[in-house]
């Protein structure tokens, strides 16, 4: 029986990673798929805590996390694609002026 | 599970099933290929291979000793990475899914016995996709990427169509577990039709197959889907930077595909190890079909192999029908009798489903790649959640009786 | 004495989890970024099933790593992204940063792993079976599962608008 706490720690371990690559990566859609990486790991947390408690509530609320994620990739990734026309670039450092 | 290692006979039988499974799919795969080329070759009024051994039997042999000999160049400027992975990716995906298939009614004859494992099998079939995204990326090379971002975004429409086409097989069987959903196609109607989910009450899922049947030849790229592999259009599409070794790969994984889908309509809709014909009482005699079936291929084998033209072939087919005919006398014993029934009847459903998709590929023309497109999401998509809609409107009203 | 056989399951697929995730951070071209991710999403499923959250796990294999995942490969490979560049990161953020970072992530892990201290409760009201989850989602979720229909119809419909040519 794998402690709770053991999951857990997995899960911060995978945010704080996913916060570094959002900091550090200069390619938008690396930054994009960091942002992916935490939202897993805060899954891993919902499910956890759900066998933990007994309660299924956490498994229904990944399914909500991962719709919702679905409809932020399709969305932002048209952006990106937009972004990468207009700019000819994927660097984030170039996309710093509201102007297009 | 905590004690999974400490029992050896689970895990010791798991492994032994595992690489029977293994050693009788790659046989499969091998002899799928001969098939389809005798059929095919049969159909355009060709004999196809008859020269390697009698009928060409020893054509995948010779196949595969090509395979492993010829050179394997690879072109300059890929990703070495992923170039060598999605080859890999493929075959062994397509391969997973024979897990957890049940070939019959006794628990020895499927390797994994999961809750869900519809649901396992479909999402081997998403993750299939990256095999052939990549590969078709990783060549490095114009007509290869085309081909792979084309047959990838249509495995991904018809990945859609299919998984719903099976909603409605579910919603009858209340399950998603392979093995309830054929103990629930038990039973006859009237004495002689059989209660499968093809002709089931409060729904037959006719609708719900042929959907299913069409996505699936979609979803494997195969005739009249294949535009993205077709050599008329895209030299071969996603493959074409790939030689020998790598090649037979993706070759295998199509077919490991082909099989798997078989499998599964033959599950869903037609019974899967269930016999058409009632064996009790008067109709006791159908318990002895599948030893007939196969006395009666030794006996026309025999008869050929004692007139053929090489005399390799006249020595090696009659061996080879003796040896079929001491089968059909082990499946006729009394202990055996029972036991070969699931399994025959499997595999016979699937052997026909593997004929029906060679048939499609000898006499159907492929479509254009924007009709392929608009008719799986224009008028696949909307049937499949129409049938979704119509049967549990059905299950429901029967419910409430 | 042999650890139990979950444990050695699951110290495996955390392993697999973290070089993942460190391998998304490392390399330098997108591709290679995405099929880590992938490796991640995979094992966090062997995960999930590990704790018994079969749908969860076939859920999220299906649609995080086989459609959402294959979007972002479709999209790497439409733009044609090529290695990152490598623009100066300051020294500070080199030598300071990275440490310190690292430094905050082990305080949050360390803090995590000792607020729930024991193993889990025993089997709680409802076992984690497919029927019960679509129960719970009808029942007492419906409104966020209707609203979240509405939210990929809205989706569909954006998408479709930002990536269409000017005609």
């Amino acid at each position: 029986m794998v402690p709770s706490s053991y999951y857990l720690v997995l899960s911060a371990v995978l945010f704080g990673l996913g916060v570094v690559a959002f900091v550090f990566k200069r390619n938008i859609i690396t930054i994009f798929m960091s942002i992916e990486l935490m939202l897993n790991a805060v899954n891993l947390a919902f499910v956890t805590f759900s066998r933990h408690l007994g309660n299924l509530n956490g498994q229904v609320f990944v399914f909500f996390v991962i719709v919702v994620a679905a409809a932020e990739a399709a969305v932002g990734l048209a952006i990106i694609i937009l972004i990468a026309k207009h700019r000819q670039s994927l660097n984030v450092e170039r996309v710093d002026l509201l102007k297009l | 599970m905590s004690d999974f290692f400490a029992q050896p006979s689970v895990w010791v039988v798991s492994i032994i099933k595992v690489i029977v499974v293994m050693a009788l799919m790659m046989t499969a795969l091998a002899y799928l290929s001969w098939f389809e080329r005798k059929v095919v070759a049969h159909i355009q009024s060709r004999w196809g291979p008859y020269r390697v051994g009698p009928h060409g039997l020893l054509q995948p042999l010779a196949d595969g000793l090509k395979f492993l000999f010829k050179e394997d160049p690879t072109p300059g400027g890929v990703d070495k990475l992923v170039y060598f992975l999605a080859p890999f990716l493929a075959m062994s995906l397509a391969l997973c899914s024979i897990a957890v298939i049940p070939f019959g009614p006794s628990p020895l004859l499927q390797v994994a016995d999961v809750n869900i494992g519809l649901l396992i099998i479909f999402a081997i079939t998403s993750l299939g996709v990256y095999g052939v995204a990549l590969g078709g990326w990783a060549s490095n090379s114009k007509y290869p990427l085309l081909g792979g971002l084309r047959s990838s975004a249509q495995m991904v429409s018809y990945e859609l169509s299919m998984t719903m086409s099976v909603v409605g097989v579910v919603l009858l069987a209340g399950t998603f577990n392979l093995r309830e959903i054929i103990t629930q196609q038990q039973g006859f109607w009237l004495g002689f039709i059989p209660r499968w989910n093809l002709l089931a009450p409060p729904f037959p899922q006719v609708l719900g197959f042929f959907i299913y049947f069409v996505s699936a030849i979609a979803e494997t790229n195969r005739v009249p889907f294949d535009l993205p592999e077709a050599e008329t259009e895209l030299v071969a599409g996603f493959h074409t930077e790939y030689a020998s070794f790598k090649f037979a790969m993706f070759f295998m994984a199509e077919y490991a595909n082909m099989i798997t889908v078989s499998c599964l309509a033959t599950l869903l809709f037609f019974g899967g190890w269930l016999s058409p014909l009632p064996s009790t009482g008067v109709m006791a005699w159908t318990l002895y079909i599948p030893a007939a079936a196969i006395a009666a291929c030794a006996v026309i084998l025999f008869i050929d192999g004692l007139r053929y033209s090489t005399r390799f072939g006249r020595i090696l087919l009659p061996i080879l029908s003796l040896a079929l005919a001491g089968l059909a006398v082990v499946c006729a014993l009394e202990g055996v009798v029972q036991l070969i029934q699931g399994p025959f009847w499997f595999l016979s459903k699937v052997f026909l489903f593997l004929f029906f998709y060679v048939w499609l590929r000898g006499t159907l023309p492929r479509f254009r790649y924007d009709q392929l497109m608009s008719f799986g999401w224009k008028l696949l998509l909307p049937l499949s959640i129409a049938n979704v809609v119509l049967t549990s409107w059905f299950v429901l009203a029967n419910m409430s009786k | 004495m042999m650890p139990s056989a979950q444990i050695i399951v699951f110290f495996v697929l955390a392993a697999v989890a973290v070089l993942g995730a460190v391998s998304l951070i490392v390399q330098r071209h997108p591709i290679r970024s995405a099929l880590s991710l992938i490796v991640v999403m995979v094992s966090l499923a062997g995960l999930y099933l590990l704790q018994g959250a079969e749908l969860v796990a076939a859920i999220q294999i299906i649609v995080y790593a086989g459609a959402i995942m294959v979007l972002f490969v479709f999209v790497i490979m439409l733009l044609n992204a090529g290695e990152e560049e490598r623009t100066n990161v300051s020294r500070i953020a080199r030598y300071v940063g990275l440490p310190l970072g690292f430094f905050l992530l082990l305080q949050l892990a360390w803090w995590v792993g000792r607020g729930t201290q024991g193993t889990a409760t025993a089997v709680g009201r409802s076992p984690a079976m497919t029927k019960n989850i679509s129960r719970l989602l009808f029942t007492d979720f419906l409104l966020p599962f209707e609203l979240t229909s509405i939210l990929i119809l809205v989706a569909i419909l954006g998408a479709v608008v930002l990536a269409k040519r000017e005609n």
